[in-house]
């Protein structure tokens, strides 16, 4: 079909576009904080660089979000778990290379177990002063816990609010095992005081506009892989699976394979997010593993437009923005907004920005299509523009009954 | 022991024939601790109540004599003048200048005695309570030297209780003394009998100073008693279980209403419960203020007002948002949790983000205890109040239109619809009856907790877990989930610590879900997803 045609080069152009935007900021925003004097009014401050940077650790754990919940219909709440198991691994390997400038100066135990009067390193702490290692554990975690959930989970088909619920019982059992002291992970107070990573200065700019940039590169990899994924027949069975799950089970899919392998790719893109994250910010405490982190990932994802790859980039930008000015400006009033914004986004935006837009469009071109190829008629040709654009969003056939 | 030499002391040489006054008088030659000591014995050997104002002053250093004469007087000091007082007949007789009066000296020691003597004669006191208060004294500490006057006083001990009390305490002093051995055998084993944790200490001394029988007598005694404790350590988790599991059963079954019903899971379910916890403390606060003479009723107008509160938001969250987001149950699952944001901030903006009291009735506050299992009332209360609240739905479920509709559109929506069901009535109305029971829950939540804008969210995930541990749409299920669950919690913690009992109850559940996807109690349908 045509217009479908028309509408897959438009998103390839997007994601082109928004590939070229991830790139030129990659290179820019360094050059403009080191390169260009503070005096001048092209300059980029620092804490701006930072701000940024962790927009875009965000834009990856929205889009890992998306994956799963856009394209295959799992509405995790405990995607916040996986990011902040990807900073753990990444913050116990800083708080290795901390070594002994620490408050206690011991060159093998990090500050909190000194302070617990712990003699030696955890079994579970080896190999973190490696940072192939915990590059590897970084991926690894994540990607493991949510392998052998989603194996339990999706093998015995729990699904929808069910499955959304123990997600969030999952998250919320870490945040309360990585609360305990004697877990070994900093208890309340996390892993923070960083100093260095590969021996460059954390507080250092250059160091500072080096992780952007590679938050910018690493984000252009995570929608690359995400776009060949959701355009691959994978992307297609994701897709139907999320449509009709039962439908494709008696075609003679597995969807719960289906599935297990989108949430695991999600997981580890989650952990690499929270693994870039974490020096960023420079702490990591056991409150990102908290419930309501995770349903406002979720926000992210809904408002910028699920089941597309520009929507949540879009997304947990625009939402973390709206989350910096607020409360600096007005505090008090931002629990107002995210929560209207939870409402009006479920009851009027139910296709978030992205999905709007492309319905909006693909509205328009369908009305200007029939003075252009006059054989076509008008309904059919509209209706097919209409659904190829909302194919995305819609909740397609119910589950058989 | 101190008190072992005392055992000595020549108790025989009680005068019988001495009247109180002779007695009391000698405490003017009594230059040494021991003749005092002596002394105070003699009075207590009269069993007289009236000797009780002289060891009282004696205790409190009130008991002078006058150096003149060497008559006895307790004293009440007003200024350099001291108040003379007969020490038996209570009359004031006079006034000296402190320096014309000694002191009688005391030490800990003496006071101690005289503690004990004193609860002796409290043993012959007329209120039963009183009696029972001075035998508990003596239980607590076991002295050789009351034997003689709790023997006394059990002979003419009416009331059984205080009698066995009194047994007890003899037993208690019979295997400190140094009777023969088989006497404190059998003090020993009476003691055994008891359970009570108190007298673990007691028989570890002896065990660790005796030999032979009576060592080995201690010995099955502390074990008998351990096994009893460890007996009563079960049903006091047990009830600790059932007072967490009525407070979730609370928090959730209106969650389970909804859901089963509706499918849709209500993520401001919590803020509802918040919302009646805070008009509980509202109407506390009205009624303080302009009838503090029905404070103990607060509760009573607080229950309808919550749940009208709570089900008149539910109606419009319902009316206003879930109605348009029907077969889109992830979707209001985030627009419920935007109104419960919105609710929290509401109260936080409103009541301010710190905790607020809200005061227990008289007839909620206080415990009394079972055996060794000390139980509050108001958790007992919040414990029948929950069975109460479920034994109500169950009516209105199984024996009412309405519940019949709702039980008909949770089986089979399309079909309740094409017999003539309203269907968005029933959810109207449904959603503003899981609210309302969400409210009513706040009231009885803020008699055993904080009442904070944060409170809802600590209940619902506990909540959730509850639900789907139980199953949909059967009210048994979401009994049954609550009560394990919280027999479960309370087991674990002693073992595993309250945080990380808790964690492997959520594991637990988790694994759980997997065997059962639908929880304990399934509904059975033709549904393929089922």
């Amino acid at each position: 079909m045509i217009a479908a045609r028309f509408l897959r080069d438009g998103i390839d152009r997007r994601i082109g576009l928004l590939l070229a935007i991830l790139l030129a900021a990659a290179v820019l925003v360094p050059l403009l904080n080191l390169a260009v004097p503070p005096t001048s009014s092209f300059h980029m401050p620092t804490y701006l660089v930072a701000l940024l940077g962790k927009y875009l650790c965000y834009a990856m754990l929205a889009l890992s979000l998306d994956l799963v919940w856009g394209y295959c219909g799992i509405l995790s709440l405990g995607h916040g778990a996986f990011f902040a198991l990807g900073g753990y691994a990444m913050g116990m390997y800083l708080m290795r290379q901390i070594g002994a400038r620490g408050v206690y100066g011991n060159p093998d135990l990090p500050d909190f177990m000194v302070f617990l009067n712990w003699k030696e390193l955890p079994w579970y702490w080896y190999g973190f002063d490696q940072f192939w290692f915990a590059a590897l554990m970084v991926m690894l975690a994540p990607g493991l816990l949510a392998f052998a959930f989603g194996w339990l989970a999706f093998r015995s088909r729990v699904t929808g609010v069910y499955l959304s619920i123990i997600t969030q019982a999952m998250t919320y059992a870490l945040l309360l095992a990585f609360f305990r002291n004697d877990m070994g992970f900093g208890g309340n107070n996390g892993l923070t005081d960083f100093k260095d990573i590969l021996g460059f200065n954390l507080q250092a700019r250059a160091t500072r506009a080096a992780l952007f940039s590679i938050s910018a590169l690493m984000l252009s990899g995570a929608v690359i892989i995400t776009a060949a994924l959701v355009s691959s027949k994978y992307g297609k069975l994701m897709i139907a699976v999320r449509d009709a799950e039962s439908r494709t089970r008696f075609l003679g899919w597995r969807p719960e394979n289906i599935k297990l392998f989108a949430f695991t790719i999600s997981a580890v893109m989650a952990g690499i997010a929270g693994a870039l994250y974490v020096p960023q910010v420079g702490i990591i405490n056991p409150s990102e593993f908290s419930p309501a982190n995770s349903i406002e990932i979720v926000i992210w994802t809904a408002v910028g437009g699920r089941g597309t790859i520009l929507g949540p980039v879009i997304g947990a930008v625009a939402v973390n923005w709206g989350k910096s000015w607020f409360t600096a400006a007005m505090p008090e009033l931002w629990l107002f907004a995210l929560g209207g914004l939870f409402i009006a986004v479920t009851l009027l935006l139910p296709k978030g920005i992205v999905g709007t837009w492309d319905e909006w469009r693909a509205a328009r071109r369908a009305r200007r299509l029939p003075n252009e190829l006059a054989p076509v008629s008008e309904p059919s040709l509209a209706e097919a523009a209409a659904r190829t654009a909302r194919h995305s969003i819609d909740p397609g056939p119910q589950p058989a009954e | 022991m101190f008190l072992l030499p005392l055992l000595l002391l020549p108790g025989a040489a009680h005068g019988q024939d001495a009247s109180l006054g002779a007695i009391v008088a000698k405490f003017a030659d009594a230059k040494k601790f021991d003749q005092t000591e002596a002394l105070v014995r003699e009075l207590g050997a009269t069993g007289d109540p009236a000797v009780r104002p002289v060891l009282e002053a004696l205790a409190e250093g009130n008991l002078h004599v006058r150096k003149a004469d060497g008559t006895v007087f307790i004293v009440s000091e007003a200024g350099k003048e001291m108040k003379l007082i007969d020490p038996l007949s209570g009359e004031t007789v006079g006034e000296a200048s402190s320096s014309a009066m000694k002191k009688v000296r005391v030490n800990n020691g003496l006071r101690r005695l005289i503690r004990d003597v004193l609860s002796a004669l409290t043993l012959g006191a007329k209120s039963a309570n009183v009696r029972m208060a001075a035998v508990n004294t003596m239980f607590a500490n076991p002295d050789p030297e009351s034997i003689e006057a709790l023997d006394a006083a059990i002979e003419v001990e009416t009331d059984p209780a205080v009698k066995s009390r009194m047994e007890q305490a003899r037993a208690a002093a019979v295997v400190l003394s140094d009777r023969p051995e088989k006497d404190r055998i059998d003090a020993v084993e009476l003691l055994g009998s008891l359970g009570d944790r108190g007298v673990l200490s007691l028989l570890a001394t002896v065990e660790a100073n005796a030999e032979g029988d009576l060592k080995q007598a201690a010995a099955n005694a502390t074990a008998k008693i351990r096994s009893v404790l460890a007996a009563w350590d079960v049903a006091q988790n047990v009830w600790f279980g059932i007072s967490l599991g009525s407070v979730l059963l609370l928090a959730a079954i209106g969650l389970a209403i909804t859901f089963g019903v509706m499918g849709v899971i209500n993520m401001a379910h919590g803020e509802m419960v918040m919302v009646g916890a805070y008009t509980t403390f509202v109407v506390q606060g009205a009624v303080r203020a302009f009838a503090p003479a029905l404070h103990d009723w607060s509760l009573a107008f607080a229950l309808p007002l919550a749940f009208l509160v709570a089900g008149a938001i539910g109606v419009a969250i319902e009316r206003g948002i879930i109605r348009f987001l029907y077969g889109r149950p992830l979707e209001t699952l985030l627009a419920t949790w935007g109104v419960s944001l919105v609710l929290q901030q509401a109260v936080r903006t409103i009541f301010g983000p710190s905790n607020r009291e809200v005061g227990n009735p008289s007839w909620m506050s206080g415990s009394f205890e079972i055996g060794h299992l000390a139980i509050t009332w108001n958790r007992l209360w919040i414990v029948a109040f929950s069975l109460g609240v479920f034994a109500l739905l169950l009516f209105i479920f199984n024996r009412t239109a309405w519940g019949l509709h709702m039980r008909a559109v949770t089986q089979n929506r399309r079909m309740a619809s094409s017999m003539g069901i309203r269907t968005p009535w029933v959810d109207a109305f449904t959603f503003g009856l899981g609210s309302g029971i969400a409210g009513i829950a706040g009231v009885a939540l803020s008699q055993v907790g904080n009442v904070s804008p944060n409170l809802g969210q600590g209940y619902i995930i506990d909540s959730f877990m509850v639900v789907v541990f139980g199953g949909v749409g059967n009210l048994w299920g979401t009994l049954l989930g609550a009560f394990s669950l919280g027999v479960a919690n309370k087991f674990l913690e002693p073992y595993a610590g309250a945080v990380l009992g808790k964690i492997i109850v959520l594991v637990l559940i988790i694994l759980f879900i997997q065997k059962r996807p639908r929880g304990l109690f399934a509904l059975k349908g033709r549904s393929v997803e089922a």
